[in-house]
């Protein structure tokens, strides 16, 4: 499945739901992100519902402070 | 106000720009701005708004000046160490610009403080430095219908997002602090100083555009900019009709403190303290 993912197609994803394409991307600290799929912010509880498809745009964005929490 | 033949030349470069001229410079002489936080953002943002001639500008900030602040906090010199924050910045603005009016406010800003702080001030420019104060601010400049700008910087990143009455807002996409359990340890988190200055320069620039209504706001969109890929990315971001602060069924309706460990030059957690710049 390919997706755009913050701006850049990503081919071969295998991930079916949100919560696991954090994984599969290797979001480290993915309590600090919030996800925008389709133009949508979904709710952190919507993260293992929310399924993928094919075309699909997800935007990781992330909790920034100043530098003192990492 | 009128402007006098030094403030003319003073202003000479924004005054001979079409999109403001003296007309502009004259709104902005008379216009008022906060800064919560003189930091890393706070820094670039009130050297360039006192440059520029806003009439008053605002600076709230509870710490003092230190070492590890020197390298991204350009308002504060090696001579200002020790000194309250608030205190070297507002010697710095003054003698960049004699005609600004610069109001220092010595606080931990806290549910308690923060809507009357921010009350008589046009614009609110969010200089802070953690999650806490971010929330407190948002939802402070929704209750009192201020327009504002967020910024936040990491290492090699940083983000900026403009707030106005109607826009999205912060928690339309950041809902809450993560759950104070889940924060990793306290480990220090390094940041670039020239991307402060970057992501201060573009809050200075958004409050500036409100004040003089030109061009379009970073409203309902996040920029992102990664200083590593030199890359800037502009993220539209509809508003959250489950926000819980300005949707369609909101649960805030009071402001509260976040309560967030503090850390020290090790990564050690030390005290619990409010949010603060
Ligand atoms: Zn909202």
């Amino acid at each position: 499945m390919k997706l755009t993912i913050n701006g850049q197609e990503v081919d071969g994803v295998a991930s079916n739901t949100v919560t696991d394409l954090l994984v599969e991307q290797k979001v480290k600290t993915p309590v600090y992100v919030s996800v925008e799929l389709n133009g949508e912010i979904l709710d952190r509880n919507q993260l293992d519902s929310a399924t993928l498809k094919d075309g699909d745009r997800v935007e990781f964005l992330y909790f920034m402070g100043g530098g003192q929490w990492n | 106000m009128e402007l006098n033949d030094e403030q003319i030349e003073r202003y000479s470069r924004h005054i001979i720009l079409e999109q403001i001229g003296a007309a502009g410079q004259e709104k902005r002489l008379s216009s008022k701005m906060l800064i919560i936080g003189a930091g890393g953002l706070g820094a670039p943002a009130g050297l360039y708004l006192a440059a520029a001639g806003v009439g008053a500008i605002g600076i709230a900030d509870m710490d003092r000046v230190d070492l590890t602040n020197l390298q991204r906090q350009v308002i504060h010199h090696t001579t200002d160490i020790g000194k309250e924050k608030v205190q070297s910045a507002a010697d710095k603005m003054r003698a960049i610009n004699p005609d600004v009016n610069v109001i220092t406010h010595r606080m931990f800003v806290n549910a308690a403080n923060i809507r009357g702080l921010i009350r008589p001030y046009d614009f609110v420019i969010d200089g802070t430095d953690n999650f806490a104060a971010k929330f407190l601010i948002n939802d402070a400049c929704f209750f009192e219908s201020k327009p504002f700008s967020h910024a936040g910087i990491l290492r090699f990143q940083g983000q900026i997002i403009t707030v106005v009455p109607g826009s999205t807002c912060f928690r339309c996409i950041f809902d809450a602090p993560p759950p104070p359990g889940t924060i990793p340890s306290c480990s220090q988190a390094g940041v670039l100083g020239a991307l402060a200055g970057v992501l201060g320069s573009l809050q200075a620039t958004e409050a500036i555009k409100y004040v003089l209504g030109i061009g379009q706001l970073l409203t309902n969109a996040v920029l992102t900019y990664d200083a590593l890929t030199m890359q800037f990315r502009k993220i539209d971001i509809a508003r959250n009709p489950r926000c819980r602060l300005c949707g369609k069924e909101p649960e805030i309706d009071e402001l509260t403190d976040e309560p967030l460990p503090a850390c020290d030059l090790r990564g050690r957690k030390t005290h619990e303290r409010a949010a603060n710049g």
